[in-house]
């Protein structure tokens, strides 16, 4: 069989070019690699290198011509055996034929797409439906009174006995018990084959972490505050969520990602971002924040035994607050799942970690003015619980976001897009969203409290969409 | 892959680039034969992909790893069955050379159904648990990381396996590469960096690019061994590469080989590589060729003759058609698996 060579596409957004030189003429025998041709483009000149071998028998496009169209036929290749002349007889449309089907198509040069080899442009499907979680059953066994500090430190510990490939890694989590004492104790029961302190490198040892959970470990991954996994966050995305869905469902990255999010008291702006609503926007993350000390340990050891990498977003603040926690080491919560943390009919309250505390101090004050606010704990960020928040505003027709970080493109803004597509029919009043404000958080005391939502904020929002 | 029954202790002292000689580090004629048939498929695969890169088959970026085959050849034969390799987005020599099917790799370049990924992946993205490959990864440097924590996993879970964590001399600069090194070294991770240095990180030489040119030195900071390796010679690599996993494997933490290849290639397919002369590129290939310096090896040493030559390249050829062939046969991806593979079901 003659072998035909088109011109080749040197570049993605290449649809014609210039056969500037010819390096063979009829006759000539050619080698694989050998260079046969100089092609210019507006961007460059480029060699060419056969891929076969053969003896040149016929050559259609003469040197110096210009706008030569991707696939269309250049040469014409003798096999070896063949006779020239034959070869030279065979058609030039017969060397397009395994390329008929590719269509360069334009692009752009700012985004590089293959040529599709089908044409024909279909719509996407839609996303499937994503499965109702698990409701969470209600508890009414016996409970603990602890910290959320005590809480996750015993979800690590129980899950750790558990699963012998669970290991905690990071900053001081070891021989200091974990610089805000999270960690407290796991070094003696775990040794320091399970517990192990890191040098100051995050991306180095977000990246080791990711590399042991595709090794079959299951790493939980302590970052001493989520403002430093910045540091971190291409192995977070980049490896860790994306690995998945690029390996076609071979590979897996069971991690947890855990650590104190959002502003702490005083320690201003590079040590006081809320990374909510940068994780939640990733496909292939889970991202979880929880309140309460049940919150705390229900969701981490949810998280640590989920086989997807899990974003846990803690709050400082938090960790000394004490609360009620299921006393049975198989409590766990499901992922997915928002909760109720006070009901109420005049309008709703969502909030995640500390803002729950501060949307429950509000309810209150509303309350005395006669409204009253059902106030939810999302908890779960991604997947996100919207089920829950429309059931309630069916009920309130109303609705206020509140959280740490700030307002633009954050979690409010996405929660009005999601009532706007589920809700619309239900509001009375535009979704408002109270949030940080749009600056770095100011260091001085009073200043910082006025940049932070406060119970009073909420009041005042919930006030106004109710009219009241 | 051909793999030697029982693994030759590798006592011989390191190849400081010297040039080998048939019959150095055990090396059977079979095994020679095996590196040539290994190197000449890569060749030929990634001469193809060009082919069906400029046809419009294949789409945005394809990095080929022409020039460099004895590197990955070399090395696959210093290790053993559930050793972990992993690399960069020059990604298809590694593939081959760690026994991938070459139609489901060039599936995945087509961005059909059969690729190793699905289509989801492309050229950068591949993966196979089977053969213990875990990418194929398309940000500079970032393997480096995930490669020690293979050679964690593998620590910690008591297994005597290494990691070949394969990069670049555009990488060797990343920050995220020292720091791995640094942990490796502290926690003695069975780990070997294998340094492929082609000279030019995209289009900026090394010179350019890193203050220490010899970049087996990077690991001295925290104490790892390293040496430089001729590159272009499959016997001298798989003897460093025999040398280094030794080192590695035996509990004696991480070790660096600096392999001095080339591209004869540009960076991408779309890299007219101005940046080096033509004079440069020609000298590598008609002096330093690997796949050449083995042929001469072997007929100067008489263990092949010319017919049978014609023969490995009759079947390498066939290979190379046959996948090529499947994958443009293969399917597109069904829409429904736009969904799919986001997530692990709890």
């Amino acid at each position: 069989m003659p072998i035909p060579v088109s011109m080749p596409a040197l570049s993605p957004t290449m649809t014609e070019g210039k056969l500037a030189k010819w390096h063979v003429k009829v006759g000539d025998k050619v080698t694989a690699g050998q260079v046969i041709c100089e092609i210019e483009t507006d961007k460059a000149t480029m060699e060419v290198e056969a891929v076969d071998e053969g003896t040149v028998a016929k050559i259609f496009v003469a040197e110096g011509t210009e706008g030569v169209a991707v696939n269309t036929p250049i040469m014409i290749l003798a096999a070896e055996g063949e006779s020239v002349e034959d070869a030279a007889k065979a058609a030039p449309s017969a060397a397009a034929a395994p390329a008929a089907k590719a269509e360069p198509q334009p692009t752009t040069e700012e985004s590089p797409t293959a040529a599709r080899p089908s044409a024909e442009k279909k719509a996407a499907p839609p996303a499937p439906a994503a499965p109702a979680p698990t409701a969470e059953p209600e508890w009414t066994g016996k409970t603990v009174r602890m910290t959320v500090r005590e809480a996750l430190r015993d979800a690590m510990a129980e899950e750790m006995r558990r699963d012998g490939t669970v290991f905690l890694m990071g900053e001081e989590v070891a021989q200091y018990q974990g610089a805000y004492k999270v960690s407290q104790g796991l070094l003696e029961e775990f040794g320091d084959r399970r517990v192990i302190d890191t040098p100051i490198t995050e991306h180095g040892f977000a990246g080791l972490g990711v590399g042991a959970a595709f090794g079959g470990l299951r790493p939980i991954v302590e970052f001493m505050t989520f403002n430093f996994a910045m540091q971190a966050i291409d192995q977070i995305i980049n490896s860790a969520a994306k690995t998945r869905y690029m390996s076609g469902g071979q590979m897996s990255c069971p991690i947890v990602f855990r650590g104190p999010n959002g502003a702490a008291a005083r320690v201003a702006a590079q040590h006081s971002q809320c990374y909510a609503s940068w994780y939640a926007h990733v496909p292939g993350l889970r991202v979880l924040s929880p309140w309460s000390a049940a919150d705390a340990k229900g969701l981490l050891k949810a998280a640590i035994r989920d086989p997807n990498p899990v974003i846990f977003l803690e709050n400082e603040i938090l960790y000394g607050q004490q609360f009620e926690v299921p006393d049975d080491p198989d409590f766990v919560l499901p992922i997915g799942k928002a909760k109720i943390e006070r009901p109420g009919k005049h309008v709703t309250i969502t909030a995640f970690s500390i803002m729950v505390g501060k949307a429950l101090q509000a309810a209150e004050e509303l309350a005395a003015h006669g409204i009253e606010a059902e106030v939810i704990n999302l908890r779960s960020l991604r997947p996100f619980d919207t089920g829950t928040i429309v059931d309630s505003i069916k009920k309130t027709n109303r609705l206020v976001s509140v959280e740490e970080g700030w307002p633009f493109a954050g979690i409010g803004s996405e929660l009005a897009a999601q009532m706007m597509d589920h809700a619309f029919d239900w509001l009375d009043a535009p979704v408002k969203r109270v949030a940080g404000l749009d600056i770095p958080l100011p260091y001085a005391a009073n200043l910082e409290k006025m940049a932070l939502p406060q119970s009073d904020d909420i009041v005042k929002a919930a006030r106004e969409v109710c009219n009241r | 892959m051909a793999k030697p029954a029982t693994k030759p202790k590798a006592d011989a002292p390191a190849a400081q680039t010297k040039s080998s000689r048939p019959g150095d580090n055990s090396v059977s004629p079979e095994q020679v034969k095996s590196f040539y048939r290994d190197m000449l498929l890569i060749r030929r695969f990634e001469e193809r992909a060009g082919q069906l890169y400029g046809m419009g088959l294949i789409g945005g970026f394809c990095h080929l790893y022409i020039g460099q085959e004895a590197v990955v050849v070399g090395m696959q034969s210093a290790i053993v069955d559930n050793d972990a390799i992993i690399t960069s987005y020059r990604d298809h020599g590694h593939m081959l050379a760690a026994g991938m099917d070459p139609k489901g790799v060039m599936s995945e370049l087509t961005g059909r159904r059969d690729g190793y990924s699905k289509g989801k992946g492309g050229s950068m993205h591949m993966f196979s648990r089977e053969k213990h490959f875990y990418g194929g990864h398309g940000i500079v440097g970032a393997q480096v990381p995930i490669g020690t924590g293979l050679a964690f996993a593998h620590k910690y879970s008591g297994h005597k396996n290494v990691s070949l964590t394969y990069f670049g001399d555009g990488s060797a600069n990343q920050g995220q590469v020292s720091e791995a090194m640094n942990m490796a070294a502290l926690w003695k991770l069975p780990v070997v960096y294998v340094i492929e240095n082609n000279r030019y990180g995209m289009g900026t030489s090394v010179e350019r690019a890193s203050a220490i040119t010899e970049l087996y030195k990077h690991g001295q900071a925290y104490g790892i061994p390293g040496e430089p390796v001729d590159g272009m010679d499959v016997l001298a690599v798989r003897a460093a590469g025999e040398k280094a996993v030794e080192h590695a494997r035996s509990g004696q933490g991480p070790y660096i080989l600096e392999m001095q290849t080339y591209r004869y290639r540009g960076h991408s397919m779309s890299d007219p590589a101005k940046y080096r002369t033509k004079e440069e590129v020609d000298k590598y290939r008609t002096e330093r060729d690997p796949i050449d310096h083995v042929r001469k090896l072997m007929l100067e040493g008489k263990m092949i003759d010319e017919a049978q030559l014609k023969a490995i390249d009759a079947e390498i050829r066939k290979t190379v058609n046959d996948a090529a062939e499947f994958a443009q046969h293969s399917p597109e991806p069904d829409p429904s698996e736009l969904w799919t593979d986001v997530l692990a079901e709890a």
